[in-house]
């Protein structure tokens, strides 16, 4: 260690920085699409689970359950790996032609965080009182109607905080994806690593990086709570 | 047979997969995932509790560097911390550490931050008249956190910790990655050997998984339920 030459400018130029650049850029690709997926799959399970429809809410439960208390790693290698026998042929077919790794990623990451997120908007869904649900049926709309217009735009405000936190985590999560090949950031640091030896300089770039990122994430959540929420917890 | 799939390849290695080479060789399989657990866990706490501590120290100075200490390691992924030890130890111990214990330090450090939010909260969320009453009757500042504040925090956290115990035993998986043969590496491992059984072994393994940690999800819930009935009495 004390005969270590520091190198700073291979991680701050040239070749190595652009793989980092190309790994962050693919570390911020595959954050937003899979938030966005997880985000829709999210909403959808967490009506499922407050479906009067017993056989519904069952099936919203045991997937909250499931893929809450499995690894994530885990849950990656079985969509890389293992997804092909259960899938139809069609789809296969389809998942081949895409970048694969990039695909089975995604998926991982949105059906793993769209547990999270749905149990997020049933709590954001339950802290709205029950009235405003009972005034709204007898004043007409439907249930369906009910929870669009009246129900989770005040729900969602409150869930905000709580989804910016989930990409927070999700954007973390993504480092796993170099497991099957994914290059993004993570994988992109230890490629440098392993090319120059230069270990100490590659992992603190992106070590840095992600600072950077999460500390960002981290103050707009912040800053959604003084601008956003503060005039409302003040009544 | 669920739609065509061949469960053999479990049954056939079902010792493999909970004891790993054991007796033969080192335990592996679920076994060492739950040690890994078990002892990250331990030492987490132990780490959280002090960090947190350190978080609500009067001194600006502590109280600082120690947030800041935390909010750095609640900043980058999991897999950062292991490959930071992985690369890191070696070169400050001067010499090659066990795998096993690189990755229980590496958990141990990224759970520590995770835990002092929780020894924090808990801390903050005791009212304050406790504090007062305990300094009025004489007590100094560091006892009352230690004989009246803790106790009583520390029994609030209680489903807390179990939640990241369960958070714990799902980033074991993560040693994988650096060769450990806990849970995940032994299932790559026979993924490897037989080629033609991934659906089967990886969801065999999330059933395994799962099990355990929806046990200590419900048993992180009952307690959450029968603490706050006994503290209503």
């Amino acid at each position: 260690m004390l005969n270590y030459k520091f190198d700073w400018a291979i991680v701050t130029s040239g070749k190595y920085f652009e793989w980092l650049v190309s790994g962050l850029q693919v570390t911020i690709k595959l954050s937003l699409v899979s938030i966005t997926l997880s985000f829709l799959l999210g909403l959808i399970i967490a009506m499922m689970r407050m479906s009067h429809v017993r056989p519904v809410r069952w099936f919203a439960h045991g997937y909250l359950e499931f893929f809450r208390n499995t690894p994530l790693l885990v849950q990656l290698l079985f969509w890389y790996f293992g997804s092909y026998k259960i899938l139809p042929q069609a789809i296969n077919d389809w998942l081949v032609r895409q970048d694969f790794e990039f695909a089975a990623a995604v998926i991982a990451l949105t059906i793993y965080t769209s547990a999270f997120i749905a149990e997020d908007i049933r709590s954001g869904v339950r802290s709205i009182p029950k009235e405003q649900m009972e005034a709204a049926r007898s004043s007409g709309f439907s249930y369906i109607r009910s929870m669009q217009y009246i129900i989770l735009p005040q729900a969602v405000r409150l869930t905000i905080p709580p989804l910016i936190n989930q990409f927070l985590n999700l954007m973390k999560n993504s480092s796993l994806a170099m497991t099957i090949g994914v290059a993004e950031l993570m994988y992109q640091a230890r490629q440098v690593e392993s090319y120059t030896f230069k270990g100490f300089e590659a992992f603190s770039a992106a070590t840095l990086v992600y600072l950077a990122m999460s500390f960002t994430i981290t103050g707009l959540m912040t800053l959604y709570d003084r601008v956003v929420l503060r005039p409302f917890k003040g009544r | 047979m669920v739609g065509g799939l061949d469960f053999h390849v479990v049954w056939e290695n079902l010792s493999y997969f909970f004891l790993g080479r054991y007796p033969k060789g080192p335990i592996g399989g679920v076994a060492l995932t739950l040690y890994l657990a078990v002892v990250s866990l331990a030492l987490s706490f132990l780490g959280g509790l002090i960090l947190g501590l350190l978080s609500v120290s009067r001194n600006r100075l502590i109280k600082w560097g120690s947030t800041a200490i935390i909010q750095t390691i609640r900043g980058m992924p999991l897999l950062m911390v292991i490959f930071w030890m992985f690369f890191l130890l070696p070169a400050l111990l001067g010499g090659g550490i066990k795998a096993d214990w690189t990755i229980i330090l590496a958990l141990t450090l990224f759970t520590s931050a995770y835990m002092s939010e929780i020894v924090r909260a808990g801390i903050l969320g005791i009212p304050k008249g406790q504090m007062e009453a305990a300094v009025s009757t004489g007590l100094s500042h560091g006892q009352a956190m230690i004989h009246i504040i803790l106790p009583q925090a520390l029994r609030n956290m209680i489903p807390s910790f179990v939640n990241q115990f369960v958070s714990m035993i799902k980033d074991t998986s993560l040693a994988f990655i650096v060769g450990v043969s806990e849970l995940t590496q032994v299932a790559t491992q026979i993924n490897n050997r037989t080629m033609l059984y991934p659906t089967e072994i990886f969801l065999f393994v999330a059933v395994v998984y799962f099990i355990i940690c929806f046990a200590f999800t419900e048993l992180s819930r009952w307690l959450e339920r029968h603490l706050a009935y006994r503290k209503s009495i």
